[in-house]
């Protein structure tokens, strides 16, 4: 059993951690006093941010990330109240509000394909070999918005050696549970249910990829991708595909969920690129979550001194 | 002072002046209690610019409105409805050139080749003429040339459901439902000014005949 008691945790500890992140987002938004008028606007607002107590239970947390960054959190709040999951509906805060409808228990995870050892897992059993890591990861929305989210994880890779892929695979694909009784959104065809995602074996590999089953050292809510999701944090947050049930090792690079959709905005690799915006918006700025003043974005979000080297010799003008 | 007139003064444009204003009172209120959401500064963009959509099309129903119910007293808010309309709209610009862009000059320019922000740019630029000539002493000294110039409210709704359109990431529904609505608005004119007219004669002679 990998999750333990809600009452491991001691109630001070999330206050302390909640003073904190008000002082410094009060401090962030006092320094930033050149905009007065929205400053002064928001301010009493942050000032009574995120008291609520969190409601998923502890996870058992073995180490920390080497690839941690030390940014400020987006506070637990804003990282559950305000994303896309189009599975709910196309509103940022259409998940939070509808994802009571997902039952994350029972859950089955599906590897197949091009592969040693398929099967078919309860959650628990395809959790229950790996040790848990916090990963403190930056996440870039393709909606130029950003956050830096304590993830909760074990990386992807661990998960594809215990599968054994054949030298045919030359891709992973994931793909989101299909159920319009748990997803509401999906009875609209905004997009081709269900949503698949898939990287390239390298990627999938990489020990920057991360199946997440948590978020803030605790259980995911719904809204985030319950209960098993993927976190990539080089690319476009659309790529971190959420509530998944099945990987499968593919030869062919699949075709993803949002390149059937609009194929000139959205292409396989979507690495974070601020020299690229395929999209009708600028991607050289992003507006981090909490502040003010917008910041320049990164090329690979930041994460280029791990990944670049997979897309050496890529024109990612191409390859977008 | 006829009850008419009582009643629309005192009564009508009051009324409608306070609820064109709620939308920003309640963006205002909900900016110092800090429930815009996690992107305050976003749903501020966002609430802006679709109020100023919003009231266009109000202003544009009320022609429609007013030969379907014969409410000839409708009009007498088009002119509030319209001026709400800009009013939004230079709020849009102010907060996307303020808190998007923040004033900087380089980032503004760099926006002007994307087609959402050129039609952005286009729909409000247009309605700046509209609400210079909108006093009664510029609809008297204008005459017949005042109804020619404020033709260009169709180009401002086209263009302001177009921005819509055009800065949208796959959720087109919202700029289809306007863009739908102001199908039907312009096709009402369009059937009522140009094809019945033609046909009314038609039928006249049909049964005469």
């Amino acid at each position: 059993m990998y999750i333990r008691k809600s009452s491991d945790i001691k109630p001070s500890e999330i206050t302390d951690r909640e003073v904190y992140r008000q002082r410094r987002r009060f401090l962030g938004l006092a320094g930033a006093s050149a905009a007065g008028i929205a400053a002064a606007a928001a301010l009493p607002g942050l000032l009574s941010a995120s008291r609520k107590a969190h409601a998923q239970a502890r996870l058992a947390v073995a180490y920390q990330s080497p690839f941690n960054t030390k940014e400020a959190l987006t506070p637990y709040k804003d990282v559950t109240t305000y994303n896309n999951f189009y599975e709910f509906g196309v509103g940022k805060s259409d998940p939070a509000e509808l994802a009571a409808s997902l039952k994350p228990h029972p859950w089955t995870v599906t590897i197949d394909g091009a592969c040693a050892r398929p099967g078919s897992y309860h959650l628990e059993d395809f959790i229950k070999p790996h040790a848990l890591g916090d990963y403190v990861y930056r996440h870039r929305c393709v909606e130029a918005w950003s956050m830096v989210v304590p993830w909760v994880g074990f990386p992807l890779a661990e998960v594809i050696k215990r599968a054994g892929p054949t030298g045919a695979a030359k891709y992973v694909q994931f793909t989101t549970l299909l159920d319009p009784r748990m997803f509401p959104g999906q009875r609209l065809p905004v997009l081709d249910w269900p949503y698949t995602e898939g990287l390239r074996m390298d990627e999938a590999m990489h020990p920057l990829t991360l199946l997440a089953v948590g978020l803030y050292g605790e259980v995911l809510p719904n809204q985030n991708g319950a209960p098993l999701r993927l976190v990539v944090p080089w690319k476009y947050g659309f790529k971190s595909i959420k509530s998944i049930v099945r990987i499968s090792f593919v030869e062919r690079q699949p075709i993803t969920t949002w390149m059937r959709a609009v194929p000139s905005r959205y292409g396989f690799y979507s690495n974070v690129n601020p020299d690229v915006d395929r999209v009708p918006w600028s991607q050289r700025y992003e507006r981090r979550i909490g502040d003010l003043l917008k910041r320049k974005t990164l090329m690979f979000n930041g994460y280029g001194a791990q990944v670049a080297p997979l897309y050496a010799g890529m024109n990612l003008n191409t390859y977008y | 002072m006829s009850t008419r007139q009582n009643f629309v003064r005192l009564g009508l444009k009051p009324a409608v002046f306070v609820l064109c204003l709620l939308p920003l009172l309640q963006q205002v209120w909900w900016a110092y209690t800090g429930n815009l959401g996690a992107n305050p500064i976003g749903e501020l963009t966002n609430e802006s610019g679709v109020w100023s959509l919003r009231l266009l099309l109000a202003t544009l129903a009320i022609t429609p409105l007013r030969r379907l119910t014969g409410w000839g007293w409708l009009i007498s808010v088009r002119r509030m409805l319209g001026l709400y309309a800009f009013t939004y709209g230079v709020l849009h610009l102010a907060v996307y050139w303020g808190l998007n862009q923040y004033f900087d000059l380089s980032l503004i320019a760099g926006d002007l080749k994307r087609p959402y922000i050129i039609t952005g740019y286009l729909s409000l630029l247009f309605m700046v003429p509209l609400a210079a000539t909108s006093t009664d002493a510029m609809v008297r000294r204008l005459g017949r040339r005042w109804q020619k110039l404020h033709r260009l409210v169709y180009a401002v709704a086209i263009l302001g459901v177009l921005h819509y359109l055009l800065l949208v990431k796959i959720d087109f529904l919202p700029p289809l439902g306007y863009g739908l609505a102001l199908a039907a608005l312009l096709g009402w004119r369009v059937w009522a000014w140009q094809i019945a007219p033609r046909l009314a004669p038609l039928g006249r002679r049909q049964q005469a005949g």
